[in-house]
């Protein structure tokens, strides 16, 4: 067997204050988690719990405090180049226009400007913004914004896709569709997705596997269920299928406890 | 706010009331005296509305030889623009993107930048002599500070998370500066450009004004050399136009080049 396309293992991040540094805080610690090639894996956790922290240590964006990471086999050093990532907040360059920024990557890459260009424009066209490519963030809605980024991280074809909470800012219809926009170009060309989220509905409607993180801080992965429902999937639809209901009941009994201990904490700290 | 249609009317109403007025309290013998003893002085110390007109016409019509200090102080003004901004924007990078570099010389920007720097021009007129370079010279010291605080303030405040973002799309270090950080630092620069390109004028007029052999400057302190009052009222009406002229062409400028910022009340959103 091929080694995973992302490994994890043991990995924990402290992060010392910068006014304090007697003050330390452990986001993550204890985590092991693959995604296999082709393979989509969802983390749920309640809010605060440290995720994105995972993300950005997989991303290469962060070091761990412990702990190693494997890609494809390879111990990660500096910024995982197999990997795209996309952000939770804004991440586009305003200074750029749609096409210029989804032609971005490939230019740091240093492909020909012309065939960037080919091959940015086709990206928009694929994430229904073909006549968009002149238009600067600012004229964009947040869900075309969030259609450019998805072409941006796609279009370097990468072998792993890091996104975070991506549609959170979306209203739920637009999200609907960027699920199923987003299953449909993954089914196509099978990548390994390590797929962040707070909602539970999200991670059974899109992944093969769901992994849960405990409350932070030290927040640890303390469950994992495989999602058998049968692919290609209709993130609106799959939801009234009983096998979904069942699933959802299962992690929800186990995530539910974590969710009301992160709140509990958050309420202490205000 | 109304519509500028319906306000012009009126702030050209205003203009020609203060010249009205002008034209009434300083013409001798035109109304009885009751500020001054003679009805010589408040033409002496005013001026006469229309002699200052007539001066005007003959610099820019009859007699034409107003041109070339004009064309020297707009050179003046580029130079010190250019040259200014340019370094502004080198010191602003450097210092913003090594911290070792901005803690040494913190101290020493502070004191620069609060010391009176006008009062450099006599030293600048025994370096640089009575040319064109002193005026130059003057205005960059202006200039430079406004471009380099902005510049410094622009690398610090781009968003980490587009920062991040160009990381993972394969940027290099050069990249980052060339396709992040400058554009994010230039749109600083021109946020101040009105300000910028004010006070490079006011450091050539300055400069001028302290010694020159030609410039709008020279003319009025050759004018009020000889206690010619019209002349060098005449001078100061040029020099508002001018003003008022290079600010229209920053603000064409401005348009031009930030058309990828949001302005207020845009409603151009899909």
């Amino acid at each position: 067997m091929s080694a995973p396309a992302l490994a994890l293992a043991d990995v924990a991040c402290t992060f010392i204050s910068k006014d304090d540094p007697g003050q330390r805080y452990t986001a993550v610690r204890d985590v092991t988690l693959t995604v296999g090639a082709g393979e989509f894996v969802s983390v749920v956790g309640p809010t605060g719990c440290g995720k994105s922290t995972l993300l950005n240590v997989a991303a290469g964006l962060l070091q761990p405090s412990t702990g190693s990471v494997q890609v494809f086999g390879q111990p990660l050093t500096g910024i995982n180049t197999r990997a795209g990532y996309m952000f939770q907040a804004e991440s586009l360059m305003p200074w750029r226009t749609a096409l210029a920024n989804v032609m971005a990557g490939l230019e740091f890459r240093s492909v020909a400007t012309a065939d960037a260009r080919a091959q940015a424009e086709e990206w928009l066209r694929r994430v229904g913004l073909g006549g968009f490519g002149d238009r600067y963030p600012h004229q964009l809605s947040g869900g075309m914004r969030k259609r450019t980024s998805l072409a941006q991280t796609l279009a370097l074809d990468p072998d792993i896709i890091l996104m975070d909470e991506p549609f959170s800012a979306l209203d739920i219809q637009t999200r609907q569709l960027m699920e199923n926009e987003v299953l449909e170009l993954w089914a196509r060309k099978k990548k390994a997705v390590l797929f962040i989220t707070h909602d539970l509905d999200e991670a059974i409607a899109m992944s093969d596997r769901v992994v849960i993180m405990s409350a932070g801080p030290a927040a640890r992965l303390i469950g994992e269920f495989n999602i058998d429902i049968a692919r290609p999937r209709d993130v609106a639809e799959v939801k009234m299928t009983p096998r979904f209901v069942e699933l959802h009941a299962a992690i929800w009994a186990q995530l539910r406890e974590e969710v009301l201990k992160g709140y509990a904490q958050q309420l202490k700290v205000a | 706010m109304k519509s500028p249609r319906r306000l012009w009317p009126w702030q050209a109403g205003l203009l020609v009331a203060i010249f009205v007025f002008w034209h009434l309290m300083t013409t001798p013998g035109l109304l009885p005296n009751f500020m001054f003893e003679n009805d010589r002085q408040a033409s002496f110390f005013f001026g006469e509305p229309i002699k200052i007109g007539g001066r005007i016409w003959a610099w820019f019509v009859t007699e034409a030889d107003i041109y070339r200090h004009l064309l020297v102080t707009l050179t003046e003004t580029l130079l010190a623009f250019g040259i200014g901004s340019a370094l502004g924007l080198g010191a602003g990078l450097w210092l913003a993107l090594s911290p070792v570099a901005s803690g040494i010389l913190e101290p020493y920007i502070k004191a620069a930048n609060s010391m009176p720097r006008i009062i450099l021009a006599p030293i600048f007129s025994v370096w640089f002599g009575l040319g064109i370079a002193s005026k130059v010279a003057l205005g960059v010291t202006l200039v430079f500070f406004i471009v380099f605080f902005n510049v410094y303030q622009g690398v610090k405040e781009v968003s980490p998370v587009v920062l991040a973002n160009a990381r993972m799309l394969g940027a290099g270090p050069k990249q980052l500066l060339r396709h992040v950080y400058l554009p994010s630092a230039t749109s600083w620069v021109f946020s101040s450009l009105h300000t910028s390109v004010g006070l490079a004028f006011v450091g050539a007029v300055v400069g001028e004004y302290l010694g020159s052999s030609q410039g709008v400057g020279y003319l009025i302190l050759q004018a009020e050399g000889t206690f010619d009052i019209n002349t060098v009222m005449a001078g100061i009406l040029v020099l508002t136009a001018f003003a008022l002229v290079l600010d229209a062409a920053v603000g064409k400028v401005e348009k031009r080049l930030m058309k990828w910022q949001p302005k207020a009340g845009e409603t151009e959103k899909l």
